[in-house]
């Protein structure tokens, strides 16, 4: 009975949630952050139990609302993709959310019950998008979501508002571009129905309209993803916005984005039509690897924690598109299985980064040094497992999904977009090691007053609810690498050609 | 030729809107205006999906007795319509948090000229 209501129940449960919090923070401020804490929790256990439905052979569920069948109504459907994905971000969110019980008391004492109503609307707006059979109601949640993500990182330091208004001026034109998009696809097929335009468009091939169509939708979901040339919103983003903001958007958001290219590129329109005109999916892997190579150097060349990890987002965006752009097997396991493996690392490196802000008041790398080690053991042990995966050592999750993408660029026979990934291993490692190599070997600067002893470092880790959902994030890295046979088989079964 | 400009005249308008929404948001240094032009990006999709939807000799989507349901060309299609009033919602709402962010903005800097907010970030 509640199997066939699942694909409804783990997005509008946050509608529910995000009604709730208004309601009972207005009497107690307090309650907000459990409240969201049990309303993530809640759809993440839905979404595992979904998925595992599906895995034993529950097949694809596809909810109709109001009983109105597609094409004429609107439909959710729950295949192995969008089960995926909504089972990542929900249980990233639970636990991003979880993290954000000091930070939130801290950072914004009073706006907590706007905040995290607001959380939970985005979160709405990131499940309708996963879940959503129908483009045009695919747009409306991208504007749910992203309005959402405005009003989150304007919330943050004194440059917050700007970045976030830059954000919505790039994410507006985006939106809007999709939609146009979508009214060209509609004028030539009269349909709204991915599942039923699927089956329609091979017909309408070289038709212009149809090329036009695709440029703009992928252009449009292109900003939402931060491609490269359209990343500019993503750095001031993630920097200024507050600590929970960036974790919770980070991990989350361009990953959305990038299902969404996924379902457009892959299933909508399949990469022969994409490239019967220009050859659309070749420009998108040069872009993706351009962006992997500016954002890594650029993430050198930052002092600023966050903003390093948010150029670092640029650059592992790019793998995913690059992913998806081969068009071949191995391409789309290293794409999606980078989905998984990077939503983990980069909430666990924003997650330290919270850390430290929270208990040093800064997150400035040049300051970092030897006694960060002594007093925050959990909190670098989490960093440390993140960024080594980020490099991809193996056993850790990030060597998996390198190494598929590595085999796709083979497979593809571009021996470029090879070097690229390889070039950028290298890079990674300059910009994470540079921070270990403070954290492990700098002594703590005493010259300056010789005589006094230098002086003793304690354990000075946040409190229990900053650190169960890092060392949670930075061991899953540890078994995600280990079972990476059992994902990447569910991931081939998602193929769809 | 002519029949390709004066056959899709209201497509032209629509991408002129489009251009000029664009120029607004690249060129003007003001953050109103920015926002203006944004609201005109989303205003020529609306017309576009509107124009779309209209024909001639047709009549609006309610059942009429003297038209015969067999034949439901004598109808205008009414989705693209419906579809453009959550657009224009969504667009609405977007002015609304645009503002927001503006009275945020212009209460920490006391301007709202994107070069002076930017060098006041700099420094």
């Amino acid at each position: 009975m509640i199997e066939s209501h699942i694909p409804a129940l783990i997005a509008f449960n946050y509608l529910a949630f995000a009604v709730l919090i208004t309601l009972l923070g207005v009497w107690k401020r307090q309650l907000c952050q459990p409240l969201a804490v049990l309303g993530a929790g809640i759809s993440s256990l839905m979404s595992i139990y979904g998925f595992i439905t599906y895995i034993n052979g529950g097949g694809i569920l596809r909810y109709y609302f109001g009983g109105w069948e597609p094409p004429v109504g609107i439909e959710f459907v729950y295949d192995g993709l969008s089960a995926f994905f909504v089972l990542v971000i929900n249980c990233i969110a639970f636990l991003v959310l979880l993290h954000s019980y000091q930070i939130s008391k801290r950072e914004f004492p009073y706006k907590r019950m706007a905040y995290y109503s607001l959380a939970m609307l985005m979160m709405l707006g990131f499940n309708g998008m996963v879940l959503t059979g129908d483009l045009f109601n695919l747009y409306v949640f991208l504007e749910i979501s992203s309005l959402s993500s405005y009003a989150l990182i304007s919330n943050g330091d004194k440059p917050a508002p700007v970045a976030a208004f830059r954000y919505l001026i790039v994410g507006t034109i985006g939106g809007t571009l999709y939609l146009l998009g979508v009214g060209f696809l509609y004028t030539v097929t009269g349909t709204l129905n991915i599942i039923d335009m699927m089956a329609l468009l091979p017909s309408y091939t070289g038709n212009t309209a149809v090329i036009a169509a695709s440029l703009l939708m992928v252009t449009g979901i292109g900003v939402k993803a931060a491609l490269f040339p359209m990343h500019g919103w993503l750095p001031d983003s993630y920097t200024f916005a507050n600590s929970t903001s960036s974790t919770l958007i980070a991990p989350i958001g361009t990953k959305v984005a990038a299902y969404v290219l996924v379902r457009v590129i892959l299933f909508l329109f399949g990469i022969e039509l994409l490239d019967q005109a220009i050859p659309l999916t070749t420009i998108l892997g040069t872009l993706a690897a351009a962006g992997i190579l500016y954002g890594s150097i650029m993430a050198i060349a930052q002092t600023e924690m966050k903003k390093m990890l948010a150029y670092s987002s640029i650059s592992q965006i790019g793998y995913i598109i690059l992913g998806i752009s081969l068009g071949n097997l191995f391409g789309f396991i290293g794409a999606i299985l980078h989905v998984l493996n990077h939503a983990v690392m980069k909430a666990c490196l924003f997650m330290t980064a919270g850390n430290l802000r929270m208990k040093e008041g800064h997150s400035d790398i040049r300051l970092f040094d030897d006694s960060y080690r002594k007093k925050y053991p959990w909190t670098m042990f989490a960093f440390s497992t993140a960024a080594i995966s980020m490099v991809g050592l193996p056993p850790l999750a990030g060597f998996f999904s390198k190494w598929y993408l590595a085999l796709g660029t083979i497979e593809a026979g571009n021996w470029i977009f090879l070097a690229v990934i390889l070039i950028s291993s290298l890079l990674n490692a300059v910009y994470f090691f540079r921070i270990l190599e403070k954290v492990y070997m700098k002594n703590p600067e005493v010259e300056n007053e010789p005589e006094t002893e230098p002086k003793p470092v304690v354990n000075n880790e946040g409190s229990f609810s900053m650190l169960l959902p890092t060392t949670v994030l930075a061991i899953a890295l540890f078994l995600i690498g280990l079972l990476n046979v059992a994902i990447v088989v569910a991931i081939t079964n998602m193929y769809p050609l | 030729m002519t029949d390709f400009i004066l056959g899709h005249y209201a497509y032209w308008m629509t991408v002129l809107l489009l251009c000029i929404g664009l120029y607004g948001i690249l060129m003007k240094k003001n953050l109103v205006k920015k926002t203006i032009g944004l609201s005109i990006i989303q205003i020529s999709v609306i017309l576009f999906f509107v124009s779309v939807a209209s024909k001639w000799e047709a009549t609006v989507p309610v059942l009429d007795p003297a038209l015969p349901t067999s034949d439901v060309s004598a109808y205008l299609n009414p989705l693209p319509h419906t579809l453009m009033l959550t657009a224009i919602v969504v667009g609405v709402a977007t002015l609304g948090v645009a503002f927001s962010l503006l009275i945020a903005i212009y209460r920490r800097y006391k301007t709202l000229d994107e070069e002076e907010i930017l060098n006041q970030i700099n420094d």
